[in-house]
């Protein structure tokens, strides 16, 4: 899983880092219970930039990143997200998940619409957004992710890298400015996972804000700008890939990265 | 043993029918038919011997009879002297009218018990928990029994509430709480439109299912406009109108009228007396079914899984439109067919309706009738036949529903 | 790279930030409140209504219960030892409660066999119930059934011995040549059984049931819990095969052999219980021959193993559906036939899928029993509404009897119940 094999040259021209502060996270506490889960977070994203978070399993990933759309809610701390802060107040959890996309690991997608209805769902009812208008950006989308001739279908009718690409077109289609994937790929064939990556990767070319719970070392290697080790609900290490990759610091990143790069 | 088990060569067809698979099928049927036939032809002498013994024959001439019997809980007129047919005509009314009030009440508590038991108030929850599970474990003949004897036992009397001193008062003068059944005030037109109460009351109905349909039409025009604009113009106002004003006028200009019940001589008279058995029955069904309800709507809510809100979530939508747009239409396909199941236990169970002595098609055509003219075959007979086509209607509606839903998934 | 990123990025954190616990008002009793049952406005007001409803049935049960009166005997002394206070008179139970577990009828002397037949039940169940038990412990359930009858109804011991015996004697055809062909084994067995039945019933003396060493009791006799146990265990484990057999035929390629399945559950499941009963009381005796008698309780027993053959066989249907279909194939592949894949491969895969179903269709029959009251028999129900209440000395006393009642088909019923979700938790790892 170490490689990627992506065929043609990434376009870095465009994915620029600019001083505008999209995310700031400071002194962010969790608990499950008892449990802490989160532990004192403190992570400044910047507009443009494209991050990996990587951990063990149960560091707390997945955890960290759902509190950015407030799917959990943090006990402590401040997170900031495009300027808005993140209460318990509606408005702003509305504004927030508004302009962030998320996309999961097992899809989600609702199997009950089609994939076009599954586009155009949020769009129209939060976008307020007339049918037409949702429809052709929803196809739009459904191009961009190279399955516009699905979009009749229901989502139990496409295979699972179909189905995730859907998946990132529906949370495009609210024209995010900020876009959370947590292990997009894991539940898929390696054959899949290239093309979800594909997708990705232009996502990133045109400058989207990502951040990106993955294993793929490949993807973080030539598409992050940033990578973040978490393990024990805090941020171990974060660097530059090549850094990151080539010169690991901390004891438990060279016994991660051993592990997951060694076979 | 060998020659047992391979079959000498020499009766070569006879082994083919059992080890060639193209007659082995028709010789297994073949011999099951011949079973059977036998079978029915034992039984058959066996009825034809008995009956003879008995002095009895198949007939249904009966059903002309008169019947000789009152009932007095009856949707339609009917007096002890009509016929066994008019009973058990009365009777199926009533089983129909009591599987329709338990069918909608049993829904309605099903429904709030399901989501309750979901909801994070931990008490409300658990009291949920024990509705469920009290209910559901205890036969509903049991239940049936026990709402029977609050009825007769523990209301008071008519008498009581007679006099100065009276023991028992009427609920805003208009309800009676009695041991004979609960009277309630009837509404009635003083200046119809036509002679007849019934043919009002058709109006009555016939302008609701105009209301309904003016009601879908903007909710038609609702949709239209808001995939033309995108804002979903406010219906509430307008439907509340069209539900409300053609009704309201309609029974201003009939006069609608209240007749309430009052106490005359040793009982009430006048407003809609609701019988104890009834009542019973009624409430006994819909609490029991409600209970098994409340666990198909729980499983139903509980197996659309937390990712689908949490992805509805992470769009924007609000809660109120996460559960109408995502959960109850998943849910929805998982609750109906159970529920339908459900509408054809309550009416399969209306039959123990005899235990508490309410007329329905089984104390009618199948107790008292049977009783008095001994025709236990035909009767028999007559009562399956209602209830097996009960069943297959509403297995028909399920697989309907089935069948409509499936459509849409593939 | 040519992104425009300065080595501020660059963190290494200093070292483990322990575990700490969460806020205080993330903790206690306070927090575990505001949460579960004062969120918001709306939830408080449930809360409140919750627990007004709950004051309110205890308040009315708890005095009745405490100051239940247990000796007396009769309802008019009971009510003078209240003296108008509010208490149950739950005399009741302790005078009648050999008539509500055993009938009225049922000698009294004699109590101790249905109780004996009742707890050899859990040892000759246990083996069925829970896989874990030494699979030896069936052979007891084989003997069970005979045991029990010979318990309950007495007489001679030669029925039972006869009966098992021919038992036997099918099961041993059906071993040695069930092996070869399934049918030669299966109708071996029916002959068998058959053969030694009347050999063996020809032999049993006249009138040796008067001179048995335990007196025979007739069926008319049985009333009480003890019947709607007796009716329950027995219907259910008499349909279970048939069932097993239903749901077969039903998915069979011989179109006859179909279609007399699914008229026959589909007529069975709609109808309701209670014309089944009619038709064991006042219809079933006419398909008899003339000159026999067969007695209600085994009539009614057919009809209600009848009833429960069609839910169940509905129950292993979706078993037998929810196989991969790769099973079937992979038992035709290796050569098996019918009845070999069968036994072998799809209905040891089938019926453990379909035992919580099959547990639910009892605990529902379990409480249908209480119908046979209508049909005038005297099971625990029928025993209430009619000699306990009719009596002189108990007429009125509602509650308490319905209670008992109530609570003994929940204990029953809701064991089974958790019994169920217990095998289905163990079933859901079992297949990982
Ligand atoms: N709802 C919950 N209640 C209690 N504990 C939870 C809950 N969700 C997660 N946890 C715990 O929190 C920790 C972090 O979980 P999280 O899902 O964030 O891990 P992760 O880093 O995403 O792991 P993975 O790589 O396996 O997805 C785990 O130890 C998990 O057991
Ligand atoms: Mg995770």
């Amino acid at each position: 899983m170490s490689d990627l094999a992506i065929e043609r040259e990434i376009d870095r021209t465009k994915m620029s880092v600019s001083d505008e502060v999209a995310i700031q996270i400071t002194g962010m506490n969790k608990w499950y219970g008892q449990f802490h889960v989160l532990r004192d977070i403190n992570l400044t994203v910047n507009r443009g930039e494209r991050i990996v978070i990587a951990g063990p399993s149960g560091s707390g990933k997945s955890t960290m990143i759902r509190c950015l759309n407030a799917l959990e809610e943090h006990q402590e701390g401040q997170i900031i997200v495009d300027g808005t802060e993140l209460t318990s107040d509606l408005k702003n959890i509305d504004k927030i998940r508004s302009e962030v996309g998320m996309c999961f690991q097992h899809f989600n997608l609702f199997p009950h619409l089609t994939i076009l209805e599954n586009c155009t769902l949020a769009p129209i009812w939060v976008r307020k957004m007339p049918k037409k208008e949702a429809e052709d950006l929803a196809m739009h989308f459904l191009e961009k992710v190279k399955i516009p001739d699905q979009a009749n279908k229901y989502p139990g009718m496409l295979s699972g890298g179909q189905q995730q690409r859907v998946a990132i077109a529906r949370s495009l289609c609210m024209k995010p400015r900020i876009m959370l994937f947590d292990e997009p790929t894991s539940a898929l064939d390696p054959e899949m996972i290239k093309e979800v990556l594909d997708t990705m990767i232009e996502l990133a070319e045109e400058g989207m804000t990502m951040l990106c719970v993955t294993h793929e070392m490949g993807f973080a290697r030539q598409v992050a700008n940033r990578v973040i080790f978490m393990a024990d609900g805090q941020i171990v290490e974060q660097n530059e890939p090549e850094e990151f990759f080539n010169n690991p610091q901390s004891d438990r990143t060279k016994q991660f990265l051993s592990q997951i790069l060694g076979h | 043993m060998s020659t047992l088990t391979d079959p000498p060569k020499d009766s070569f067809r006879l082994s083919m029918l059992i080890n060639d698979t193209r007659y082995r099928s028709l010789t297994f049927q073949a011999l099951a038919f011949l079973a059977l036939a036998l079978s029915f032809m034992y039984l058959g002498n066996n009825l034809i011997a008995n009956l003879r013994a008995a002095g009895l024959n198949i007939n249904f001439g009966f059903l002309t009879d008169t019947a000789g019997y009152d009932i007095s809980q009856k949707l339609v007129e009917y007096s002890n002297q009509d016929s066994h047919s008019r009973a058990a005509f009365v009777g199926l009314l009533n089983t129909i009218l009591v599987a329709v009030l338990a069918c909608v009440t049993a829904t309605v508590f099903g429904v709030i018990a399901g989501v309750l038991r979901l909801s994070n108030n931990w008490l409300v929850s658990k009291l949920m928990a024990f509705y469920v599970e009290i209910f559901r474990n205890i036969p509903v003949l049991i239940w049936i029994i026990i709402i029977f004897t609050i009825m007769t036992a523990v209301m008071p009397a008519p008498r009581a509430f007679r006099g100065d001193n009276a023991t028992a008062t009427m609920v805003f003068d208009a309800f009676a709480f009695t041991n004979r059944g609960i009277y309630t005030p009837l509404p009635w037109f003083a200046n119809g439109i036509f002679e007849s109460q019934a043919l009002n009351w058709l109006l009555v109905l016939v302008v609701a299912c105009g209301s309904w349909f003016a009601a879908r039409r903007v909710n038609v025009w609702a949709t239209a406009k808001q995939e033309a604009t995108g804002e979903r113009p406010n219906t509430l106002p307008m439907l509340l109108g069209i539900w409300l004003a053609p009704f309201l006028i309609l029974m201003l200009i009939m006069g609608l009228t209240w007749e309430y019940p009052a106490l005359k001589g040793f009982n009430f008279q006048g407003g809609i007396k609701i019988g104890g058995p009834l009542i019973a029955l009624w409430f006994a069904l819909s609490i029991y079914t409600g209970a098994f309800i409340a666990e198909n709507v729980r499983a139903g809510i509980q197996a659309v899984s937390k990712g689908q809100t949490e992805a509805a979530a992470a769009l924007g939508l609000r809660p109120s439109k996460v559960m109408n747009l995502v959960v109850l239409p998943q849910a929805l396909r998982i609750i109906i067919p159970p529920l339908i199941s459900q509408y054809l236990n309550i009416t399969k169970n209306s039959s123990l309706a005899i235990a508490v002595g309410y007329a329905d098609i089984t104390a009618t055509l199948g107790g008292i009738t049977l009783n008095q003219t001994g025709r236990a075959i035909e009767c028999v007979l007559l009562l399956m036949a209602f209830y097996l086509t009960a069943s297959l209607l509403i297995s028909l509606v399920m697989n309907v529903y089935n069948a409509s839903v499936k459509l849409k998934e593939r | 790279m040519t992104d425009q990123t300065t080595n501020s990025i660059a963190f290494v954190a200093d070292g483990n930030i322990p575990q700490s616990p969460p806020p205080a008002r993330e903790t206690g009793v306070v927090k575990w409140m505001r949460e579960n049952l004062f969120s918001s406005w709306a939830n408080s007001l449930l809360t409140i209504v919750a627990g007004l409803v709950i004051y309110m049935v205890l308040s009315g049960a708890l005095p009745w219960m405490w100051n239940g009166v247990w000796t007396t005997s009769s309802l008019s002394e009971c009510r003078e030892v209240l003296a108008g206070e509010v208490g149950g008179c739950f005399s009741v139970l302790s005078e009648r409660w050999n008539q509500l577990l055993f009938g009225f009828q049922y000698p009294q002397d004699q109590y101790w066999r249905p109780t004996l037949a009742f707890v050899l039940l859990f040892i000759a169940g246990a083996p069925v119930l829970f896989f874990d038990l030494p699979r030896k412990m069936l052979a007891f359930t084989a003997v069970y059934p005979f045991l029990a009858f010979y318990l309950i109804w007495g007489g001679t011991i030669m029925a039972p011995i006869v009966a098992f015996l021919g038992m036997g004697a099918a099961a041993f055809v059906f071993q040695t040549y069930g092996k070869g062909s399934f049918a030669l084994g299966f109708f071996g067995a029916i002959v068998a059984a058959f053969a030694v039945w009347i050999i063996g019933g020809a032999l049993i003396p006249e009138g040796a049931s008067e001179t048995a060493m335990l007196q025979a009791v007739p069926s008319r006799d049985l009333g009480g819990f003890m019947l709607n146990l007796m009716l329950g265990v027995t219907c259910v484990s008499l349909s279970v095969p048939l069932g097993i057999a239903l749901a077969l035929g039903r998915q069979s390629d011989m179109p006859l052999i179909k279609w007399i399945c699914i008229i026959f559950i589909e007529f069975v499941r709609g109808v309701p219980l209670i014309t089944l009963l009619f038709v064991a009381s006042v219809m079933l005796s006419y398909f008899f021959p003339p000159d026999s008698t067969v007695d209600l309780f085994l009539r009614v027993v057919i009809m209600i193993t009848m009833f429960s053959a069609a839910y169940i066989a509905e129950v292993i249907r979706g078993g037998l559906a929810a196989l991969p279909k790769g099973q079937y194939e992979a038992a035709d592949s290796l050569g098996l036939d019918y009845p070999q894949a069968m036994r072998l491969i799809i209905l040891p895969q089938a019926l453990k899928i379909s035992i919580p179903g099959i547990v639910n269709v009892a605990v529902g029959l379990f409480k249908d029993t209480t119908l046979v009251s209508v049909i005038s028999m005297f099971d625990l129900v029928g025993m209430i509404r009619g000699p306990i209440l009719a009596s002189t000395e108990w007429a009125g006393v509602y509650w308490e009897l319905l209670g008992a009642a109530a609570i003994l088909f929940f204990i029953v019923c809701y064991g089974i119940s958790q019994y169920s979700q217990w095998l289905e938790r163990r079933l859901a790892t079992d297949h990982r």
